[in-house]
């Protein structure tokens, strides 16, 4: 399986927040490899901080359209331990609401 | 005076025509905290003393008004640095800020957007902040997809994790999660500060808790030590007010392993009240 890098410090600098750019990263970036088959790989490397909001605007819907198992698909690298905990966070309550 | 007063008072300037605003002779010695936060400008009246600006490096951020997305990305990255404050406590202040003000951006409907401002008290080694806006109100927000009555009803449902008023479905829409308030109030409250939410006629306090070494959180605000009101003037729009005393904020990551510890909760015992029980006969 082929596989892309985005590197999230790129679109958004030391602190990612903005819920815009997260949307952009999902829809232009992240689900048209997806849908090519593609792994898609986060890489959070210089980030300090993420709000809750711009990581549920980033993968929220993918667990919508593509169930959990979004997370074979999608990695998260270098992240820090803040920016784990959100993405631990978002990653439950999506799953606890699958079905819903 | 708090600087939730200040916004509150900038945020209802903008909602009046510059003729009608009045202001009598101020003899507080506060006067010239006033014109260094910025209120006389917002109420277009010219004060009548004069100071020498200071630069705010370490002590404030003025009142600002905040209508984009863009705004607000440029506001973090230029004004959280004014205060002066090491890593860790940068982030929870930016990410208070962050969040507060997109609710206003993406909830509030009003072109006036957010007024903010910010200030360090060198006594209590804390910052507090204010956020104003004169839009549609929590009710109203809330009221789009879940039923309350009254505002403080909707302040709490607005408190809860995972509630929105986009939508009725679990985990929100793919924009909006119904958490941003639910993890200010968690932090507010890990942090044992000040944290208060008026909107409508209705009003929620935060009260402050003594040290202990359980952390335990709420994801029902009544559950929390709190004061309540639904029965104040009312104020068109939602004020947030928060103190972030510095040298107790806890380790970010170590809130954010109990918020989805309680947040998980809260999503389990929502789907329970769902369940129907089977019937024996």
């Amino acid at each position: 399986m082929s596989q892309i890098e985005i590197l999230i410090f790129e679109r958004t600098g030391d602190f990612a927040e903005n819920k815009d750019v997260a949307r952009d990263i999902r829809i232009k970036e992240i689900i048209p490899a997806l849908n090519k088959k593609e792994k898609v790989i986060l890489n959070f490397e210089k980030v300090g901080a993420a709000t809750q909001s711009f990581i549920h605007a980033l993968i929220s819907d993918l667990f919508r359209k593509y169930g959990n198992d979004i997370l074979d698909r999608v990695i998260f690298k270098s992240c820090n331990e803040t920016i784990t905990e959100i993405i631990y966070i978002v990653a439950d309550y999506m799953q606890e609401g699958l079905g819903d | 005076m708090h600087p939730v007063v200040l916004s509150m008072v900038a945020a209802l300037a903008l909602t009046i025509k510059q003729q009608n605003i009045k202001c009598q002779e101020i003899e507080a010695k506060s006067k010239p905290y006033f014109v260094r936060m910025g209120l006389f400008k917002f109420l277009g009246v010219e004060p009548d003393i004069n100071i020498i600006e200071h630069e705010s490096a370490g002590r404030f951020i003025p009142l600002t008004q905040i209508k984009t997305s863009d705004e607000l990305t440029r506001f973090i990255t230029e004004m959280i640095p004014l205060l002066h404050l090491e890593a860790e406590q940068a982030k929870t202040i930016g990410y208070i800020v962050s969040e507060l003000v997109r609710n206003v951006i993406e909830h509030a409907r009003t072109e006036n957007g957010a007024i903010i401002c910010a200030q360090y008290y060198k006594k209590s080694n804390s910052i507090r902040i204010g956020i104003a806006d004169t839009g549609v109100g929590i009710k109203y927000t809330i009221n789009q997809s879940h039923p309350a009555s009254s505002d403080i009803d909707a302040i709490q449902l607005a408190l809860r994790p995972g509630i929105t008023g986009t939508t009725k479905r679990e985990g929100g829409t793919e924009q909006n999660a119904g958490a941003g308030l639910f993890f200010i109030k968690s932090i507010a409250s890990v942090n044992r500060d000040f944290f208060v939410v008026y909107s409508g006629k209705g009003f929620y306090k935060l009260l402050k808790k003594t040290a202990t070494k359980k952390l335990i959180l709420n994801s029902d605000p009544f559950q929390d030590r709190h004061s309540k009101l639904d029965d104040l003037p009312f104020w068109n729009g939602t004020i947030v007010g928060v103190d972030i005393t510095l040298d107790q904020t806890k380790e970010f990551s170590i809130l954010l392993k109990a918020i989805r510890e309680t947040y998980s909760n809260a999503i389990r015992e929502r789907k329970k009240e769902r369940y129907k029980n089977p019937q024996f006969i």
